[in-house]
């Protein structure tokens, strides 16, 4: 595959980059996340997440289902805050 | 791993890596860093991405203004092949009573007697530099243009690179599980990888320093408690600095990559270890945003999480050498600035440990000012 590719649509991380930081000793999403901010953007990666862990696995011979992906945190998808400060205001 | 350590360092945050860099750059060989998780997991990598000089003791003051110098040329010191981002753009602090003017007053008055080029501004210059600020509700404010942002995760990986290729080991999923004492002075350290001998132990844990001092008996008025934090949607650039109250209890920066990173604290946070994020945070965010700085309230959330503040009583860090255990170093309660403060913990704590003169004197941050109770209180945390 060319590693041009963009693996993170939202923070613009190609697979060379992936690639590179796993050589360089960087084994955990979490860690990737942290240096690229793969992850980080708005879609949380529900898009580069399987991506960045299997090339974790190749590069290290493990099972898919062993690598850790960040933990998943609220909101499921974007809320404006001001609809959520409104809401909030309902409620007194 | 090695058996055998000049010094054990425990903790791979900024602090823990920055003393790393310290020691090995001065000399010292046979360096270890144990890390439980991976690299900045703590709360270095979970904080505020926010570093300012504007402080309200002159201990405060002396260190962030140090710290601050040090990363306006960080990326060369340290040679670091990505760039720590540190975007000077500025702390815009905001009051909502004339008591919290009355305080930043007293506090420019201590900036300015350690050379730190803060200023009071009228609502109408706060407004010059935040054009959609809501100032019918606030009473008064402060400016430092030197404060501003830094990418928490570049700057401890420039710190960590750099000890690295000056031979420090970093043992990451590494836990230190019990320290061994002879006759009061530190022999080492086990894991639960395996036994390390060293004369040095430096305890750079913070959050979880507590009980990496039960190791040694040593009992610290620290606790740690947790801070929530949220990220928006990233947008075009429309805050250039990081406006913050501590009376309205909110800080909030727009970062390089254009996302806002928003926090307040919580006075009812129970005193645990707990990184889960809650509802009534979200809300309460929500809710002040919205009042004081209304058109970011159009901005999407999209993730809330948390990171562990270390507090001390007078929520000023602690560097000192424990007396009941020779060689047993602490580096930690940084109440929300270790972050900021990494470069002086290195340099400080390095110092002390080769009993060198020290770069700034940090010497009443020890242990015994909590037994004797001369405290100097820091006014202005979030």
């Amino acid at each position: 595959m060319d590693e041009n590719t963009i693996i993170c649509r939202c923070s613009d991380v190609t697979l060379k980059e992936i690639r590179d930081l796993i050589s360089q000793g960087y084994l955990t999403f979490d860690e990737i996340k942290r240096i690229t901010r793969a992850g980080m953007g708005p879609c949380q990666g529900k898009t580069c997440g399987h991506l960045i862990m299997r090339e974790i696995a190749n590069a290290t011979g493990q099972n898919i289902k062993d690598i850790k992906f960040q933990t998943n945190r609220p909101p499921v998808v974007g809320v404006k805050l001001g609809l959520i400060a409104e809401e909030g205001r309902n409620e007194e | 791993m090695k058996n055998r350590a000049e010094a054990v360092i425990i903790g791979g945050g900024i602090s823990g890596c920055s003393i790393a860099y310290n020691l090995a750059k001065k000399g010292m060989k046979d360096i270890v860093v144990l890390e439980k998780n991976y690299i900045c997991s703590g709360s270095t990598g979970r904080c505020g991405a926010g570093v300012r000089m504007q402080w309200g003791t002159e201990m405060n003051c002396k260190i962030a203004k140090k710290s601050i110098e040090f990363y306006e040329n960080a990326n060369e010191i340290l040679q670091y092949e990505r760039d720590v981002e540190f975007k000077q753009k500025g702390y815009l602090l905001v009051a909502d009573t004339d008591h919290e003017v009355d305080q930043f007053k007293k506090n420019i008055e201590v900036q300015h007697s350690c050379g730190i080029p803060s200023t009071m501004l009228s609502l109408e210059e706060a407004r010059e530099i935040v054009p959609y600020l809501n100032t019918d509700i606030l009473k008064g404010a402060a400016f430092c243009g030197r404060d501003g942002f830094l990418n928490p995760f570049h700057t401890t990986d420039a710190f960590y690179r750099a000890a690295k290729r000056l031979g420090v080991e970093f043992y990451t999923f590494t836990e230190a599980t019990g320290i061994r004492t002879e006759k009061g002075r530190v022999t080492g350290v086990e894991t639960n990888k395996g036994y390390i001998s060293t004369n040095i132990v430096v305890n750079a844990a913070n959050a979880y320093g507590k009980s990496i001092c039960d190791m040694v008996g040593l009992d610290v008025p620290i606790y740690s408690e947790r801070h929530q934090i949220l990220v928006t949607e990233p947008v075009e650039p429309m805050q250039d600095p990081m406006v913050m109250s501590f009376g309205l209890n909110f800080y909030i920066q727009q970062s390089p990559e254009g996302s806002f990173i928003m926090g307040r604290g919580d006075d009812k946070e129970p005193k645990d270890l707990r990184v889960t994020s809650s509802w009534q945070f979200l809300e309460e965010m929500a809710k002040t945003i919205d009042m004081v700085l209304p058109p970011v309230s159009k901005l999407r959330v999209i993730r809330q999480w948390a990171g562990l503040y270390n507090m001390t009583p007078d929520k000023q860090p602690i560097y000192d050498e424990a007396e009941n255990a020779k060689g047993f170093y602490l580096a930690l309660g940084f109440s929300g600035h270790g972050f900021m403060f990494g470069p002086i913990t290195g340099i400080a704590m390095s110092e002390m440990i080769l009993k060198e003169e020290p770069t700034i004197d940090v010497s009443m941050l020890n242990l015994n000012r909590f037994k004797t109770g001369k405290l100097l209180m820091e006014p202005s945390v979030v």
